[in-house]
């Protein structure tokens, strides 16, 4: 923890002054109509669920996701927060400072840092793409590596059904997995936890749009024998309410 | 006394002409932002003159026009003349030419002789304030008789009203191109595909358009509009006034941003006579349709004493713009079904144009002789072979407008230049205009590039050349050449090509004009869709004198 901050700010004025140079680049100099239009977007989801509903203990379960972008067709700054709380307290937390470039028609190439506020303060160096894969699927996979050189994957894909125009049926996956065990965090080498979910939205409009979210969570291999050990419950099945909002 | 009476009456008569000659074409405009009810409420607008659509500008043939035009917004402004020959530094353009807009509370004077007659347009050429409600009609009298005598003449600008900031939209778009899309396919859709053509067809048919991540509901790229006749929505009916068996010449001029129209009057035939403001041969047609920044004027003859309804749905159906043309005020006309809404094919998406694109999976895009694709072909500027529809199936393909059977509908090979084309010569070369981009990120490019990186196109001073378009893209592109006139090549002989401002480039599909580069300048080039020409659809043409070689 001591040690990540330094490094995350580093990478921060790192980001910032690539996004300088960027902005002042190649552009404008010559000529006038080479400026660089710049767009923004931003985008929130938060739900909460009661454990009790389907778990024999009891708990208030919150879960974020919030994003905002800047920047022009060819490359965008972006800022990400996500994260999970339990009964109010902070079970994960992560900041994500990202640099997208287009590289394809449908698919960005990401790179930036991300920093973990829990489950432990560890700082980590991101490589992915985020994009749209044949058939509409909405896809983000990224390798990320900490200043242990631990190395961690994270693959998330979902997918719009819709019923009507305004009624949406997204399924979800999510898939973490790592190439060591990583005591901090809990986990152990291999696939360490598979998340999938239905859930279903109601556009009122593109920028306002309540959800049920069902979602079932399972902690697999080394990392659920971790768990196991803990004495926590290694699958949890929940039915979150939330609100996604859009920019 | 009596003879200085008398030379005092002259002195009269010729102070009542004096200032009617000097100001004759003297126009004055102030661009300003205002409330406007539209909708039923009142919402903030950009207006000239305080009015939207601006007030309809008349001049004659061969005077010169002076138009003033006062900016009293607090961010750049200009207007630019649609279709007009004139000066390129009068174009209204900025960045071209040496134009570099209006200021905000400057007022720059717009001179140029009026060279043409016909139905034109203006609007702004800055950002989106077009969308906003910068736009007005523009008609010139020509010096020799109109062709065609019509008692009653109309001008119908036809326009996409929205009461969303303009600038907002394309940011919307920017963070999904799908946002204003409320027809895509549902699950429900599925099912009933499914029905008709089978499991196996209607699986295969999603299966190659998620292939390609391309949505065939992708008719329109914005929606929620209100559709205006003059400023008038449905509800307000703009109304023209007839008298039984008089002729009616209605100048339909498409001043909206983003939407095609599909125009008729049921119970009455249209005789086009003229297209983007150039004579034709009359064409009798039942409907038209008409891309953006296009005009057609037709004449109608309205025997019965009822009201008819001017009918014009977008082609994505999202609404549909309605006047009345009536024997007295406060008729209204009956309003038909409205049609259905069409869906585009695989060959919307054009086999020519799929080698040029990068969409990745591309390469097993085959089998195309299935289900959504077999009744496309020959597809022709907004008219469908209405023999080859069966009863109740869906529209299929861009092109297709639902035109009843026995019905026919305006192509752009039934134009014929009523006046003999001075330039016949055969072109020098050919220049090839890609139009493409990338639908999912709402980027729109001429030859691979956005407007910030576009290589113009350079003509030599007279040069005769042939533009062929060529869209990689399954939307229409409405290609506007400022300055001067392309003809199509649309079959007809070479001293009958009609001359176009507006050239519509269907989906997937490749048309060719020529052209004769006698304009000197800079001129810009883009597609007329004001959102595809905000996100790169746009370059110039630049006309160089040069040597006499190059000319001939």
């Amino acid at each position: 923890m001591r040690r990540a901050i330094p490094k995350l700010s580093l990478a921060l004025a790192l980001l910032a002054s690539t996004g300088a140079a960027w902005a002042s680049g190649p552009h404008s100099k010559d000529d006038p109509n080479r400026e660089t239009v710049i767009f923004w977007g931003a985008g929130a989801e938060i739900d909460g669920a009661q454990f009790d509903w389907f778990e024999s203990k009891a708990g208030a379960l919150v879960n974020w996701y919030a994003y905002v972008w800047a920047g022009g067709d060819d490359l965008k700054f972006r800022l990400e927060a996500e994260g999970e709380s339990l009964d109010g307290a902070v079970d994960s937390s992560e900041l994500r400072a990202l640099l997208n470039w287009n590289i394809a028609d449908f698919w960005d190439f990401q790179a930036g840092v991300r920093h973990d506020f829990e489950p432990a303060g560890l700082t980590w160096a991101v490589a992915g793409f985020q994009g749209l894969a044949p058939y509409f699927f909405e896809t983000e996979a990224r390798l990320f590596v900490n200043e242990e050189a631990d190395v961690a994957f994270r693959f998330e894909q979902t997918y719009d059904l819709l019923f009507t125009q305004r009624l949406i049926l997204q399924p979800h996956i999510e898939l973490n997995a790592f190439a060591q065990n990583i005591p901090e965090l809990g986990v152990g080498a291999g696939i360490a936890d598979v998340e999938v979910g239905l859930q279903l939205r109601y556009e009122f409009t593109r920028k306002f749009a309540p959800y049920a979210d069902l979602v079932y969570e399972r902690k697999l291999g080394e990392t659920s024998q971790i768990t196991q050990a803990l004495g926590e419950d290694v699958e949890s099945t929940t039915i979150r309410l939330g609100l996604r909002i859009r920019l | 006394m009596r003879s200085r009476f008398f030379d005092f009456r002259i002195l009269f008569v010729a102070l009542l002409a004096l200032p009617h000659a000097a100001l004759a074409g003297e126009y004055r405009l102030t661009i300003d932002r205002r409330d406007v009810n539209v909708t039923g409420r009142p919402v903030s607008s950009l207006t000239i003159n305080g009015q939207l659509p601006g007030p309809t500008l008349r001049f004659k043939e061969g005077e010169d026009a002076v138009i003033h035009v006062t900016n009293r917004l607090d961010e750049d402004a200009s207007l630019h003349w649609h279709g007009m020959l004139l000066p390129p530094e009068m174009d209204g353009v900025p960045g071209l030419s040496g134009f570099d807009g209006i200021k905000p509370g400057e007022t720059f004077t717009y001179r140029f002789k009026i060279r043409q007659s016909g139905t034109y347009w203006y609007h702004s050429h800055s950002g989106t304030q077009e969308q906003a409600g910068l736009y007005g009609a523009l008609i010139i009298d020509p010096i020799a008789p109109e062709i065609v005598k019509a008692p009653r003449d109309y001008v119908v600008v036809l326009s996409d009203f929205t009461e969303e900031n303009s600038d907002e939209i394309l940011r919307n778009l920017k963070n999904d191109s799908g946002y204003y899309n409320r027809g895509k396919r549902t699950v429900g859709d599925f099912f009933h595909d499914v029905g008709r053509d089978g499991l196996g067809a209607a699986l295969r048919n999603r299966l190659d358009w998620g292939d390609m991540r391309m949505d065939p509901t992708d008719l329109a790229d914005v929606s929620g509009y209100t559709f205006l006749v003059n400023g008038k929505s449905p509800e307000r009916n703009w109304t023209g006034l007839f008298n039984p068996g008089e002729r009616v010449r209605l100048r339909f001029i498409n001043a909206s941003a983003m939407s095609y129209f599909d125009v008729r009057i049921p119970g009455l035939k249209l005789i086009v006579i003229q297209a983007d403001g150039q004579n034709v041969e009359p064409v009798p047609v039942d409907e038209f349709r008409i891309a953006v920044a296009e005009t057609y004027d037709v004449i109608v003859t309205p025997k019965d004493d009822r009201a008819y309804s001017i009918i014009a749905e977008p082609i994505d159906r999202s609404g549909y713009a309605r006047g009345t043309l009536a024997p007295r005020d406060g008729l209204s006309g009956e309003i038909p079904p409205m049609r259905p809404r069409t869906v585009l094919t695989m060959s919307d998406m054009g086999m020519a144009g799929m080698q040029g694109m990068d969409h990745g999976a591309m390469g097993d895009m085959k089998g195309m002789d299935h289900g959504a694709m077999d009744d496309m072909k020959g597809v022709d500027h907004g008219a469908m072979d209405e023999t080859k529809k069966s009863s109740g199936a869906a529209p299929r393909g861009w092109a297709d407008a639902s035109t009843p059977p026995g019905m026919r509908a305006l192509r752009y090979a039934d134009l014929k230049s009523l006046e003999l084309q001075k330039d016949t010569r055969l072109e020098k070369r050919e220049i090839v205009v890609r139009l493409g981009g990338n639908m999912e990120r709402f980027i729109w490019t001429i030859n691979g590039r956005k407007s910030g990186d576009a290589e113009p196109i350079e003509l030599g001073y007279g040069e005769r050349v042939k533009l062929t378009f060529v869209n990689e893209s399954m939307m229409a592109h409405p290609m506007h050449l400022h300055g001067m006139f392309v003809q199509l090549v649309n079959g007809q002989p070479a001293d009958r090509l009609p001359n176009k401002h507006v050239v519509n480039v269907a989906p997937g599909s490749s048309y060719s004009v020529m052209m004769t580069a006698n304009e000197p300048g800079e001129w810009a080039f883009h597609c007329h869709l004001l959102y595809h020409m905000s996100a790169g659809m746009m370059t110039k043409a630049v006309v160089a004198r040069m040597s006499a070689e190059m000319a001939k």
